[in-house]
């Protein structure tokens, strides 16, 4: 479990996030959604250490982040896997030199049990016999399942993924979307993804919470969504005529 | 408001000792050293050599003008090749033009690494990037400037000797019996002091400038020009200090 206890995060005079509480479940795929600007990826990357808060505390289980000693954040990180927006893979090292770089790190393997580890990720992700290519000769949305297989190689208890869908064409997007969900079933994760991706919300979201302007303004999971009477959600969920023809239909039938 | 240079010195000075905190895995960053010893030693070996042969040279030919019918030996011309490119212009000149070539290189490797999140990604591992991204540079410019400069010193003094006997100004013997005379040990002492301050100054103040890079490709270019910028005006500034307190 991921808690964030009243936080507040400002640069300089603006203030991005507004006393956010909410409590990421263990073992679920927890979506922060909202508007480009409402603070999900300043959220996002409080939760993981990345940035501290003004104001406020970041729990994991009983443990503080925000009154962590380096050393003490080094070993919480152990337990933690991220994917970033743009992959972040190193283009100078191969997709299996990629995925091995932290069990090259922080392990003393033999390269043979290293090299079974990354083949085991890279099976995860469906991505089996592409050790030796660069990440530029391979698509974006394999890049992407590559910066996953490389987040989950330390077998790690939580994985964050920032926009995970971000340049994606709507299959793939998808595939992505469940590829996270099975893998924290699988490898019984705690998922915290940042999206506004609508396909993602209503799929994956077992736990979602909505930000507008710094402020949390709405959760609930994917079946609260349909029947919500939230106005600012609705604004953001229904946008498109659409989807609201879709929500209109899909609540008659009900 | 723009930060200034003691606001920067602070951020240095609290930054620094992370740099020098234990490894997580030492054979990654001896891996790591070896790379840019490489990568810095062999990479700029061309462009010294090129240098050091031009700075004897020039040497040679502007002491020979200046001396011109005076009373002084010609064999002098060896002596002040030697001892001008060894105590000044062999660490001098080698690292105002490495702090271009490698210190722009480290700041744009380090910085880009920075926007490409890069950083961040390795931060999420638990990995001390300040420790991994820089103390193998420092270390390997720590091994491989010295190097450079000695390779430097002499080759300047092949310099001074191709555009001094092959011409014609002075015979072979003359040039040689110039590098024999008055050799002072204390003189290869202060290049050494001087290359390894340089090679500490323009490591470091590099992979500051890259290190805490912000913005996009503009700032990435600016950070790399300011790395250059400020090595050299620091190199310049600590080649002073050095010639005062090694020489007086």
């Amino acid at each position: 479990m991921i808690r964030a206890e009243n936080i507040y995060k400002s640069f300089g005079d603006n203030k991005v996030l507004k006393g956010i509480d909410f409590t990421f479940e263990a073992g679920k795929t927890n979506l922060i959604i909202g508007k480009s600007g409402a603070g999900k990826t300043v959220l996002l990357k409080i939760l993981v250490g990345l940035m501290t808060p003004t104001e406020g505390h970041v729990w994991y289980n009983d443990r503080d982040l925000t009154k962590m000693s380096k050393e003490e954040t080094r070993e919480l990180r152990m337990d933690v896997g991220m994917l970033f927006q743009g992959n972040a893979l190193f283009d100078s090292m191969t997709v299996e030199e990629n995925i091995r770089f932290p069990l090259d790190m922080f392990t003393n393997q033999k390269m043979s049990a290293k090299k079974d580890r990354v083949n085991f990720c890279l099976e995860e992700v469906s991505l089996e016999g592409i050790n030796d290519k660069f990440p530029s000769e391979i698509s974006g949305g394999m890049q992407k399942r590559v910066g996953i297989a490389r987040a989950i190689v330390l077998e790690p208890k939580y994985l964050f993924c920032d926009e995970p869908n971000s340049g994606l064409d709507p299959k793939t997007a998808i595939k992505i979307d469940e590829l996270i969900s099975e893998l924290t079933i699988r490898q019984n994760m705690t998922t915290v993804i940042n999206t506004h991706d609508m396909n993602s919300v209503m799929e994956i979201g077992e736990k979602i919470c909505y930000l507008e302007l710094g402020k949390l303004a709405w959760e609930g999971n994917k079946s609260d969504i349909m029947n919500t009477t939230n106005e600012k959600l609705e604004s953001f969920i229904f946008a498109s005529p659409f989807l609201q023809k879709l929500r209109e239909k899909a609540l008659k039938s009900s | 408001m723009n930060p200034g240079f003691l606001y920067h010195f602070g951020k240095f000075v609290q930054w620094f000792p992370q740099i020098f905190s234990k490894p997580e895995n030492w054979r990654m960053y001896y891996k790591e050293i070896i790379r840019q010893m490489y990568d810095i030693g062999v990479g700029s070996l061309m462009i010294v050599f090129v240098i050091s042969i031009f700075i004897g040279a020039v040497t040679a030919v502007q002491f020979a003008y200046q001396l011109g019918n005076s009373f002084i030996p010609p064999y002098y011309i060896g002596y002040i090749v030697r001892d001008m490119t060894m105590i000044e212009l062999a660490p001098t000149f080698t690292c105002l033009v490495l702090a271009g070539k490698v210190g722009s290189n480290m700041a744009a490797e380090i910085g880009g690494m920075r926007q490409k999140e890069h950083i961040d990604a390795m931060e999420i591992m638990g990995v001390n990037t300040s420790s991994y991204l820089v103390m193998p540079k420092l270390l390997a410019a720590l091994i491989m400037i010295p190097i450079l400069v000695s390779i430097s010193a002499l080759v300047s003094n092949l310099g001074g000797y191709l555009a001094s006997v092959p011409t014609g100004f002075y015979s072979h013997s003359e040039y040689v019996q110039g590098l024999r005379s008055f050799f002072i040990p204390w003189n290869v002492v202060m290049m050494y002091v001087k290359a390894f301050t340089f090679a500490f100054i323009l490591t470091s103040v590099s992979c500051y400038q890259g290190y805490f890079v912000t913005g996009g490709s503009i700032e990435l270019g600016a950070a790399s020009t300011r790395a250059v910028v400020f090595s050299d005006i620091l190199i310049l500034i600590a080649d002073y200090i050095i010639a005062i307190v090694l020489t007086l």
